[in-house]
């Protein structure tokens, strides 16, 4: 009846129970304090049926967040036992949690932290840089998000009912296959991903089509916003990578759940296999991350520097090249697997090549600053942070473009100080930059300045002392994953600075909550009455804060690039009102969603009857849809004016 | 709101459609080139057992790719006639079209119940896994366009052919035609190739 599934699943060692029961009584905590202000219909209403991109960006951000804190937590526990485990001590955790630990927040950062505020902000803010009412299509988008959302629902409860995979975040064979990971572990690890992997494909064809075919009139591709082309780079790698890690997470699948021997080292398996595919998604997959940071940058530097962007077209031309480069550099990944010596120096070759359209676009940003009117506000810091973490980040990771080079740091502490850099200096960096940035837009009022930058401050600073270790440690020869090691080596006092590294990060983590609290309380103080608080130059400034529910009453019509500027220098456009058709509100995207995480969660427990029945739930609930005609509403023209007179009114 | 725009937001809803379609048929294609990849990485790996050439009747499979095809054109047919609001021919076409793809997913499961039966199930050799998984998932993906047909057979047949219904039989289309096209790539990778190797 219950598969795998019995008493003995439930957690036994002190540290999971702790992290259960914090878990536990924060989300009680959350019950009550919404049963308490009557909010539940309000959150059902508002938020979780809405097929609003912006609010569905926002519940994004938000998941992303609390993802971020377990994250952070998961990092916490691994700085301490590498302080600690030193000799005769063996640290604060045990070896077989200490593999869950770490397979478990570089799975939850890179799919659930990086992933989430990345969907997050571009839900924000497509629609409404290319003067878009919506996304093409809506109800596709809550569907997205909630499989996103039952994914990392999924890899929670693991430490709950099971355990999680021990296997590292890529859960390399034949360690994850069957006969070396005979406990669930491996098969949380799989359906989280899959069930969210096919939330962030679904994302990616449809905010590809949102960009081609929803553009506001005269906007054509060369006139687009830079964030705007660097997603378009980001989609259409969702679109060509992501396909193979479904593929590829699903023939683990089969291997684990049904005897296939695809990456078994027997019955003519071929572990490497699963090697090169999982890469194959995988390098593209950091740069689906990156662009978008990139983008933002660009954003935040014309704005803050108060001046066009420079090199705008070497601009695309290089998302462009890195988009088609990022697919032919895979193999870096594993120079050390024995290709040879001819395809290891062609992989090589392409891997010191990408560096150079990078290297483009960090030129074109500090030109972009020279003889501009600079303001150092708290998106610009988070900038000039990057630059510099980014930039050394880059350099070693051009280093080991050279095989022979990486023959000696594979797989050490260098390489997870290289690829840190690059995901925190860059791609965290760029996204607190953007989620900065565009708050007022989406809230109505600016984040707290000061703590911003004591926020800044502290992850720079906690960076450098976290990650400056490892790569001197590295170069010393301690590899990554070390759960313990000899005292004579005297790595200790350096993995000590790491730790206090860690506890600066976390303080400022611990100043960003601060500063959202500080911010709602100040909130009157801080109101963006004029829609524009920053001087801004793209469409999403035009329009009131917070953006109303169809971001644009009239649809305007674009002649250049950075088309509110240009606006705002000759003066107002005309304004005529229309119907705007929007989508209704739909629960459908949580039962979907609910019904694959019951497929997910039944299959890890190999219950197979649910497996069945949410496979069924799933296709019913794609059917009664697609048979509903009445899937939009109306706010007719003389609704919008007056939605409008208010909003303007309410501004001046 | 009058008839001209509301025409020509109707055209819009449909042309995004249509491309969001063959976007996604873009990423089932890749779906598919990795389990190419994959078969073609493993087709050697018998582990002892018998290989392509040994398991897979030519004539067989000749008959199921004849169905196919078949199937395929009677669905342009089909929409062909959806473009010309001819109700009972779409019915009859798509019928036709719905017989043929069951029987070609009945050999299909005749094909593999007999691999299965003679020992030679998934779990034998690397080769059998990439086999199995290969047209397994095509026929996973033939089995989702008849759910489908059959839906849109029954909403054609209560609804009539409104401009909603002829957009997606336009979609359902494409999709089986590429299914169709898929097929002849396992044909003459799996089976043709098979039947020629050493």
């Amino acid at each position: 009846m219950l598969g795998k599934l019995s008493f003995d699943a439930l957690p036994k060692d002190l540290v999971t129970i702790g992290g259960v029961v914090m878990m536990i009584a924060s989300g009680l905590l959350v019950i009550a304090l919404l049963t308490y202000f009557k909010k539940w219909k309000w959150l059902w209403r508002e938020w979780l049926t809405s097929l609003d991109p912006k609010k569905i960006g926002v519940m994004y951000i938000v998941i992303a967040f609390v993802m971020l804190l377990r994250g952070v937590a998961d990092a916490a526990m691994m700085r301490a036992q590498q302080a600690l485990s030193v000799g005769d001590s063996s640290g604060v955790i045990s070896t077989d949690t200490f593999q869950q630990v770490f397979s478990a927040h570089g799975t939850i950062m890179i799919f659930f932290v990086a992933m989430g505020f990345m969907f997050g902000l571009i839900n924000l803010i497509v629609p409404l840089q290319i003067g878009a009412r919506d996304v093409a299509f809506p109800f596709m988008n809550s569907v997205s998000f909630w499989l996103f959302a039952a994914g990392a629902v999924l890899i929670n409860l693991s430490l709950v009912v099971g355990e999680f995979s021990a296997a590292g975040w890529l859960a390399y064979p034949p360690l994850s296959g069957i006969e070396y990971s005979p406990g669930v572990g491996v098969d949380y690890w799989i359906w989280a991903l899959q069930i969210a992997g096919v939330g962030s494909l679904l994302s990616g064809i449809n905010f590809m089509v949102t960009i081609f075919k929803l553009r506001a009139p005269g906007m054509t591709l060369m006139k687009i916003p830079m964030f705007v082309w660097s997603v378009l780079g980001s989609m259409i790698l969702v679109i060509f990578a992501f396909p193979i890690l479904t593929g590829t997470l699903a023939l683990l699948a089969l291997d684990r759940s049904m005897g296939m021997h695809f990456f078994t080292s027997d019955f003519g398996g071929n572990p490497m296999m699963y090697i090169n595919l999982i890469w194959a998604w995988g390098h593209p997959e950091v740069y689906i991350l990156i662009l978008p940071a990139f983008g933002i940058f660009s954003e935040v530097v014309a704005t803050f520097s108060s001046k066009r962007l420079f090199g705008y077209k070497s601009m695309v031309y290089a998302i462009a090249a890195i988009t088609f480069l990022s697919f032919v550099v895979w193999l870096h990944h594993f120079f050390t697997m024995g290709a040879g010596a001819n395809v290891n120096a062609f992989f090589g070759i392409m891997t010191a090549v990408i560096a150079v359209p990078t290297g483009v676009k960090v030129f074109n940003w500090l030109f972009t600053m020279y003889r501009g009117r600079i303001r150092f506000t708290t998106p610009m810091l988070w900038f000039l942070g990057f630059v510099v973490i980014f930039t050394i980040g880059g350099a070693a990771g051009v280093l080991m473009s050279v095989p022979a080079i990486d023959f000696q740091v594979h797989n050490s502490l260098f390489l997870v100080a290289h690829f840190h850099s690059m995901i925190i200096g860059g791609v965290l960096f760029g996204f607190f930059a953007g989620i900065t940035y565009w708050f007022p837009k989406v809230v109505g009022f600016r984040l707290n300045e000061r703590l911003g930058r004591y926020a800044f401050f502290c992850w720079l600073s906690g960076f450098v002392l976290a990650f400056v270790p490892l790569y001197i440690l590295g170069l010393m020869g301690a590899t990554r994953r070390l759960d313990h090691y000899d005292a004579s080596l005297g790595w200790q006092g350096l993995f000590i600075v790491s730790g206090v590294g860690v506890m600066i990060i976390i303080a400022g983590i611990g100043f960003q909550v601060l500063q959202l609290i500080v911010s709602i309380k100040q909130r009157r103080s801080n109101l963006d009455t004029t829609g524009d608080p920053w001087d801004g130059r793209t469409l999403e400034w035009s329009v009131a804060s917070p953006a109303p529910v169809y971001n644009f009453a009239t649809v305007p019509v674009v002649s250049e690039r950075d088309a509110f500027q240009v606006a705002k220098q000759d003066g107002k456009a005309k304004l005529i009102y229309e119907d705007i058709h929007l989508p209704k509100n739909t629960g459908m995207g949580i039962l979907i969603a609910s019904c694959s995480f019951l497929f997910g969660f039944a299959f890890i427990w190999h219950i197979w009857w649910l497996v069945a029945v949410s496979m069924l739930g799933i296709v019913a609930c794609l059917i009664v849809r697609s048979l509903d005609e009445h899937t939009e509403h109306t706010i007719k023209a003389a609704q919008v004016k007056k939605l409008e007179a208010i909003s303007r009114s309410a501004a001046a | 709101m009058s008839e001209a725009v509301q025409h020509s937001r109707h055209t819009e809803e449909d042309a995004k459609a249509m491309f969001g379609f063959w976007v996604y048929i873009m990423t089932d294609c890749i779906l598919f080139a990795s389990l190419f990849a994959t078969y073609a990485v493993l087709h050697n790996n018998t582990y002892g057992g018998p290989g392509a050439k040994d398991l897979f009747s030519l004539d067989f499979v000749l008959v199921e790719t004849l169905l196919l095809l078949t199937s395929s054109f009677t669905c342009g047919l089909a929409v062909l006639a959806a473009r010309r609001r001819d109700k009972k021919r779409v019915l009859a076409w798509f019928a036709v079209t719905f017989l043929l793809g069951l029987a070609f997913l009945g050999m299909e499961l005749h094909e593999f119940s007999d691999l299965v039966s003679e020992g030679h199930s998934w779990q034998a050799s690397g080769f059998l896994s990439a086999f199995f998984t290969l047209v397994g998932t095509h026929g996973l993906h033939i089995s989702a366009g008849l759910l489908w047909m059959g839906i849109m057979m029954v909403q054609v047949w209560r609804r009539g052919l409104v401009r909603f219904s002829v957009k997606r039989l336009m979609l359902l289309g494409l999709f089986w035609h590429f299914l169709d096209i898929v097929w002849i790539f396992i044909f003459t990778f799996v089976y043709l190739m098979g039947a020629i190797a050493l």
